[in-house]
C-alpha cells in the first residue's frame, strides 16, 4: 500500500475506526435505500415492523446477556435456556392455571430472575472464588443449559404448545399490517427495555454496574459491593431472559429448544453492540431482528435464520470489537 | 414388571454393546480431533458437527450425484473438509478464544441449516441414503455393505451368527487406534511443542517467531479430518444422512467426552468416550417406569450433570493433569 497517498482503504477504514456507530448507521440506511428504491416502500416497512418484534427479543435477551458478560466476563450458553424456562413458566399461569397474560408475563419475569440468581448463587460465584478459566465457565453453562432443558422436557415433553393470546386479530394503520399479539410484543418489549436503559444510564446501581464491567478488581477496591451488584445483574439478565422467552412463545410457540434457537442471534447482537455495552446490544438486537426479515425480501424466507448466523459471522470477523465496543475490548 | 425394576439382561447382549461400542467409537474420534484443538492447541472449537456433516455430505453427494466410486469419494470428502476447515480457520483464528467458540459454533449451524435448506444438493429435511433411476438403486453405502458382507463372511466359518455391526466396529476402532497412535506422535514433535506453547502463552510463543495462526490452522484443519471421518462412520452406521443429526448437541457431547476423559490426555479421550456412553445407552436399557421421551430428557440431563459437576469439582477430568487446565484462566484476558 503506498504511504504517499492515503488510498480509499485507508480512508475507510479511519471513518470506520472513528465513527463505528455511525458508520453503521450509513451502511444500514444505504441498504434500506437500496431495498426501498427495488421493493418499494411499502415492502420494506412491513418487514420492518416484523422484524422489529423479532429485534425486540433479540435486544431482550441479548441486554441481560451482555450485562453479564461484560462484568463476569461468562459465555452463558445457558442463557437462551432461561428464555425457555420463562417462557414455560408464562405458560404454567396462563394456561395451567388459567390466569391472564399479563400475570403470567410477571411471574416468568420473577421466576426467571430467581433462577439466574440461584445460578449465580450455586454455581458461578463459587467458580470464581476457585478462579475457573474460560473453557470451565463456559461448559458449565453448557451443563446447565442442558439440565434446563431437559427439566423443561421431562414436565411439559417436546410436543409444541401454545399460550392463550389472540393470534388472528391485527392492527392497520397506514397501509400496515400488524398482529395484535405482535404490537403487545413490541411495545412492552420496548418499554421495558426502555426503563431498563434509564435504570442502567442513571441510577447509581447502573454506574456501578459500569464500573463492574470496566474492572471488578477495581470497582471492589473502591469499596463497592460487587457481590451485591452482580446479584441485581443476574436479577435483571433473568427477568429479561424470562421476558424475551414469553413474548417469542407468544409469538410462535413453545417448545424445549425455543431458546436455544435464539442464542445465537442473541449473542450476535450482544458481539455487535460491543460486550458490556446494554445500549449496543440493545440497538444491535433491534437492528439485526430487521435485517433477518429484510432478508426474506432477496433470498426465500426458509434462508432468513440462516442469514443471521451469516451476519454474526462476516460481522465478528470484519470488526470483532462490535460496532458500539471499546479497543480494549478485543 | 415391578416399579423401577431393573433388567440387567441388556448388559450381556452382544449387540448392545456392539451399538454402544459403534457410537462411543464415532465420538472418540470427534472428540480426538477436540483434544488436538482444545486440548493441546488452546483453540475452542465448537463446530465440530460442522466437519462431520460437510464430511458426511460431500462423500454422499459425490457418490450420489458425482457419481464418483466409494473409495474415491472418501478421499475426496478428506479433503474438501479439510479445505473447508482451512477456510473457517483463517478469518476466525485470529479472533479470541471466546469469540471464535462462539463463531465456530454458528458456522456449524450455517452448515446444517444449509444441508435443511439446500433441497436439491442435499435432500433438505428427506436426507440422503438412495438415488433411484428407473428400476436400478444406487446407495451411498453400496461399496461398505459388500466390504461389510464379505468380512461377515469370513467370520461365519467359525461363529455361526456374528453381530452384523462387527465390520464397522472393527473400522471405526482401527481408526481410533491409528488416531491415538499418530496424534501422540504429533505432540512430541517441535510441531507440537509449538501447539504447546500457543495454548499456555500465545504471545510469548509469537514473540519468539513462531507462526501461531498456522499453527493453529493446521491443528484445526487435522481436527477437520477426523471430523470427517467421524462423519463417514456416522453415515455408514445410520445408513443415512440427515441434517438432524449434526445438530450442536454433538459438539456438546464431544465435549463431554472430552472433559470426562481429561484435557490433554489422548487416551482419556477413548475411555471417556466409552464411559459416557455406557452410561448414556444404559439409560435406554434399564427398564425405568417412564416414557421414551423422559428417558430422552434423562440422557440430556445425564450429561450436563456430568458437564457440571466435572468442571467445578474434577475440572482435569479422569485422566488430565491440572496444571494443564490452564486454558482462559481469569477470563478473556
Amino acid at each position: 500500500m503506498g504511504s504517499e497517498e492515503p488510498s480509499h482503504g485507508e480512508a475507510l477504514r479511519s471513518l470506520l475506526g472513528d465513527r463505528p456507530a455511525l458508520a453503521a448507521f450509513g451502511v444500514v440506511a444505504l441498504i434500506v435505500l437500496v431495498l426501498i428504491a427495488a421493493e418499494g416502500l411499502h415492502d420494506v416497512a412491513q418487514t420492518s415492523l416484523n422484524g422489529l418484534t423479532l429485534g425486540t427479543i433479540y435486544a431482550l435477551g441479548a441486554v441481560g446477556l451482555t450485562l453479564v458478560y461484560g462484568i463476569l466476563k461468562l459465555v452463558n450458553f445457558a442463557q437462551g435456556d432461561f428464555l425457555t424456562f420463562g417462557a414455560y413458566m408464562a405458560y404454567l399461569v396462563n394456561v395451567t392455571w388459567g390466569m391472564p397474560l399479563f400475570a403470567a408475563i410477571f411471574f416468568a419475569m420473577a421466576t426467571t430472575a430467581l433462577l439466574g440468581l440461584l445460578s449465580e448463587r450455586l454455581m458461578w460465584r463459587p467458580m470464581r472464588g476457585k478462579g475457573a478459566g474460560l473453557l470451565q465457565l463456559l461448559l458449565m453453562s453448557i451443563g446447565l443449559a442442558f439440565v434446563i432443558r431437559s427439566g423443561i422436557q421431562w414436565f411439559w415433553g417436546s410436543e409444541i404448545r401454545t399460550l392463550d393470546v389472540n393470534i388472528t386479530d391485527s392492527v392497520t394503520f397506514l397501509g400496515l399490517r400488524i398482529g395484535e399479539t405482535e404490537l403487545m410484543v413490541v411495545v412492552v418489549g420496548l418499554l421495558v427495555l426502555f426503563a431498563v436503559g434509564l435504570v442502567v444510564r442513571f441510577s447509581l446501581l447502573g454506574k456501578r454496574m459500569r464500573a463492574l464491567s470496566d474492572s471488578l478488581d477495581l470497582a471492589e477496591t473502591a469499596g463497592i459491593d460487587t457481590r451485591r451488584v452482580i446479584l441485581f445483574t443476574w436479577l435483571f439478565a433473568g427477568a429479561l431472559a424470562g421476558l424475551a422467552g414469553v413474548l417469542s412463545g407468544a409469538l410462535t410457540n413453545l417448545r424445549p429448544e425455543l431458546g436455544f434457537e435464539l442464542l445465537l442471534p442473541i449473542f450476535a447482537a450482544v458481539i455487535l453492540g460491543g460486550i458490556g455495552n446494554p445500549f449496543g446490544a440493545l440497538s444491535a438486537g433491534l437492528v439485526l431482528g430487521m435485517a433477518i426479515e429484510w432478508s426474506t425480501l432477496v433470498v426465500e424466507p426458509h434462508w432468513k435464520v440462516t442469514f443471521g448466523f451469516v451476519a454474526l459471522i462476516i460481522a465478528l470477523i470484519v470488526r470483532p470489537k462490535g460496532i458500539f465496543g471499546q479497543a480494549k475490548a478485543v | 414388571m415391578p416399579p423401577l425394576g431393573f433388567t440387567l439382561q441388556a448388559f450381556t447382549n452382544l449387540g448392545f454393546w456392539s451399538g454402544v461400542l459403534v457410537v462411543a467409537g464415532i465420538y472418540a474420534v470427534v472428540a480426538l480431533g477436540l483434544q488436538l484443538n482444545v486440548g493441546y492447541t488452546g483453540i475452542l472449537n465448537f463446530g465440530q458437527a460442522a466437519f462431520m456433516a460437510v464430511g458426511g455430505y460431500s462423500m454422499a453427494i459425490l457418490v450420489l450425484e458425482g457419481g464418483l466410486s466409494f473409495w474415491l469419494a472418501l478421499p475426496a470428502a478428506v479433503l474438501i473438509t479439510m479445505a473447508f476447515g482451512v477456510l473457517v480457520g483463517l478469518p476466525s483464528l485470529r479472533l479470541r478464544a471466546d469469540y471464535f467458540a462462539i463463531v465456530t459454533l454458528a458456522m456449524a449451524e450455517v452448515v446444517r441449516l444449509a444441508a435443511q435448506n439446500a433441497r436439491d444438493l442435499t435432500g433438505g429435511t428427506k436426507g440422503l441414503y438412495c438415488e433411484f433411476e428407473g428400476v436400478n438403486q444406487t446407495c451411498f453405502d453400496d461399496s461398505w455393505k459388500s466390504v461389510s458382507g464379505w468380512i461377515l463372511d469370513r467370520f461365519e466359518s467359525f461363529w455361526s451368527d456374528p453381530e452384523p455391526l462387527l465390520p464397522l466396529l472393527i473400522v471405526i476402532w482401527a481408526t481410533v487406534a491409528l488416531g491415538l497412535v499418530v496424534l501422540r506422535r504429533l505432540q512430541g514433535t517441535p510441531w507440537g511443542r509449538v501447539l504447546r506453547a500457543i495454548r499456555e502463552d500465545e504471545d510469548a510463543a509469537r514473540a519468539l517467531g513462531k507462526n501461531t495462526v498456522l499453527h493453529k490452522l493446521q491443528s484445526l484443519a487435522i481436527s477437520a479430518v477426523l471430523g470427517a471421518f467421524a462423519g463417514f462412520f456416522l453415515a455408514l452406521f445410520l445408513a443415512t444422512i440427515h441434517p438432524d443429526d449434526y445438530q450442536p448437541i454433538v459438539t456438546f457431547f464431544a465435549f463431554g467426552v472430552l472433559v470426562l476423559g481429561g484435557l490433554a490426555s489422548y487416551s482419556g479421550v477413548v475411555v471417556g468416550a466409552i464411559l459416557l456412553w455406557t452410561l448414556l445407552e444404559g439409560t435406554r436399557f434399564v427398564e425405568l417406569p417412564i416414557s421414551e421421551e423422559k428417558t430422552a430428557a434423562l440422557r440430556f440431563a445425564i450429561v450436563g450433570a456430568v458437564l457440571i459437576g466435572l468442571m467445578a469439582f474434577r475440572p482435569q477430568g479422569l485422566f488430565g493433569k491440572r496444571e494443564e487446565m490452564v486454558l482462559g484462566r481469569g477470563g478473556p484476558r
